[in-house]
């Protein structure tokens, strides 16, 4: 794979790595027992602590640290026994504390990695360097009000876990789907809800260019950023940034950018004499959290099948293709939705290869055009199984089991009923295929002619004319054998 | 360790406080004998020990993931020199 991009010069290789913020779904805050709740009215859900009154002290969630042990353990990451907690000290408006109580030089979890798949079924592992427990600040809205920002602090103090990566990743594409696959094993662990649109999971990008096996280049940070296409759009606008500052003579200059997600272009945020001074110190309200080798076991023992897991299995027990299995495990309920038709009959088990393309393609095409998903999907697993029976017993043919697919999707039916109502049964009688055969070649004697005198073409014609005889219900393959079989008669 | 007037400047722009010119002589004064003071510990010969965080020897109190309904926003806001409809308003930061 060719991960260059073209320069006047010469070719250069982008250095990626990334910052993931992803909240902790619990039900209070890291500190406090404010609740997390998305969507409530302004500052309703801000305690006395949150709001960073004088004499209030934290008290630390331990379904959080849990969820943060649980996490490492999902990026096959080492646990640490004992951790820090410290205030990254900065003036924000929607901070009321003047500092964020963070973790520094003793994060909760240590280095992990995790491997992403591509579609040629190489895969690439991407290590990570930490996860650590921070708390979120608090809602600025800047463009309400010519001369305000409204503050809204139900946010303050929220867990976050940040899982900072190695700069491993090389292409817009591999940090899409380097995001996409943290995001599942969130999902699959339930530690959170990976929901990108309400900022649940949100990730800074740092970028550099180089001449490839040169030395890391000067990155740049591209703050915030929400989804996965704005990552990539990001991160080609600042690649395509820097190479044309470099190729111009000039340097890049460290910075911190913003992405504006209308024009698609990234700018510096703020330069470099105002550069953040954080000094961070220990947080005296807070001891070192100690986490138990006992405690992690059992942490360890409550965590489910995870996708790679998953993956290696259905690769070994239905022979799927690396990318396959990775397409059905990137989504816990795609996953569940798979188990489940496959489990719905014996049978199915001998074709799960079709199975998992009745799924991923036409099922989630229909799903996509009425913007539904799987856990609203009104074609239950087992029917879907069904169909897909109906289908290995030459019972229908493919073809028109896409119609019913469709039928069964607005109408809730079962695949059967609706075979058996519209009579769509497939017609795998010889004699009823040979003597419709018989009729279109009665009628179209012109067209055998030019058939038979090298128009090969016509093939297609004559299946298509018998075809529509049948309803196209006629087995394809017979009807396809049948013909060559009369047509070569003639000859 | 010794704070000089570039220090103090830079402190007083990270803390947000404004120094006039007495002021900056003074506090490197304070912050210098303060310094000078905490300075002695580096006498005591600290090799292969562990730093110490706590002296209670406690653990850190952990809480149950329970939310308290607080429905703070008359409560928060009281303080607040200016608010419109629960939000708190402060002059405009833009970065």
């Amino acid at each position: 794979m060719n991960n260059l991009i073209k320069g006047e010069k010469h070719d250069w290789e982008m250095v990626i790595g990334l910052e993931i913020h992803a909240q902790v779904k619990s039900n209070s805050k890291l500190f406090s027992s404010s609740s997390t709740k998305f969507g409530s009215s302004p500052n309703s859900q801000v305690s006395l602590v949150d709001a960073a009154m004088p004499g209030m002290l934290p008290v630390i969630n331990k379904y959080c640290v849990e969820q943060a042990v649980k996490t490492g353990v999902g990026l096959n990451a080492k646990i640490n026994n004992y951790s820090v907690f410290d205030r990254k000290n900065y003036f924000y408006a929607d901070l009321p504390q003047g500092y964020q109580i963070s973790q520094y030089k003793y994060p909760i979890v240590g280095e992990g990695k995790v491997t992403i798949d591509f579609k040629d079924g190489t895969s690439k592992d991407i290590r990570i360097v930490r996860l650590h427990l921070e708390q979120d600040a608090g809602k600025s809205l800047h463009d309400q009000n010519p001369s305000k920002t409204y503050v809204d602090l139900n946010r303050s103090g929220v867990a976050l876990m940040e899982i900072v990566s190695e700069p491993d990743i090389r292409t817009p594409d591999e940090a899409g789907m380097y995001i996409s696959k943290i995001r599942s094993i969130l999902m699959y662990l339930d530690t959170c809800d990976g929901n990108m649109q309400e900022g649940s999971l949100r990730a800074d990008v740092n970028i550099s260019v180089r001449k490839p096996g040169d030395e890391y280049g000067t990155r740049c940070e591209i703050k915030n950023l929400n989804s996965i296409k704005f990552i990539k759009q990001a991160i080609n606008y600042e690649a395509k940034r820097q190479i044309e500052i470099l190729e111009s003579g000039g340097s890049i200059e460290q910075n911190t950018m913003l992405f504006n997600t209308s024009t698609g272009k990234t700018r510096p945020m703020r330069n470099k004499e105002e550069a953040h001074d954080y000094r961070y110190f220990p947080d005296p309200d807070l001891l070192p959290l100690e986490i138990s080798d006992e405690e992690i076991v059992k942490i360890k023992s409550s965590i489910p099948e995870l996708p790679d897991e998953l993956k290696n299995k259905f690769i070994e027990t239905y022979k799927l293709s690396n990318y396959d299995a990775s397409v059905l495990t990137a989504e816990k309920q795609t996953s569940d939705y798979f188990n489940e038709t496959i489990n719905s009959d014996e049978e199915l088990k001998n074709h799960a290869k079709i199975v998992v393309n009745w799924i991923t393609s036409e099922l989630f095409s229909l799903l996509n055009k009425n913007n539904l998903d799987l856990n609203n999907s009104s074609v239950s697993p087992e029917n879907l199984g069904q169909l897909i029976k109906l289908i290995s017993t030459n019972e229908i043919s493919g073809k028109i089991a896409k119609d019913v697919l469709e039928d069964m999707f607005s109408s809730g039916k079962t695949a059967r009923q609706i075979v058996d109502e519209k009579g769509l049964q497939q017609v795998t009688d010889q004699g009823e295929i040979a003597k419709v055969i018989d009729e279109v070649i009665a009628e179209n004697q012109k067209m055998v002619e030019q058939y038979l005198a090298g128009k090969d073409k016509l093939l297609g014609f004559f299946v298509g004319q018998a075809m529509k005889l049948t309803k196209g219900k006629a087995n394809p393959k017979m009807l396809n054998d049948i013909l060559m079989q009369k047509l070569n008669k003639k000859n | 360790m010794k704070i000089d007037k570039n220090t103090i400047n830079k402190i007083a722009r990270l803390s947000r406080i404004k120094l006039d010119d007495k002021e900056s002589e003074d506090y490197i004064n304070d912050l210098n004998s303060i310094l000078d003071w905490v300075e002695q510990l580096n006498e005591v010969n600290t090799e292969n020990v562990e730093p110490l965080s706590n002296i209670s020897s406690s653990i850190l109190p952990k809480r149950e993931d329970v939310s308290k309904d607080a429905n703070s926003s008359d409560e928060i806001l009281e303080n607040a020199p200016d608010k419109l409809e629960g939000f708190f308003a402060v002059p405009k930061v833009v970065e």
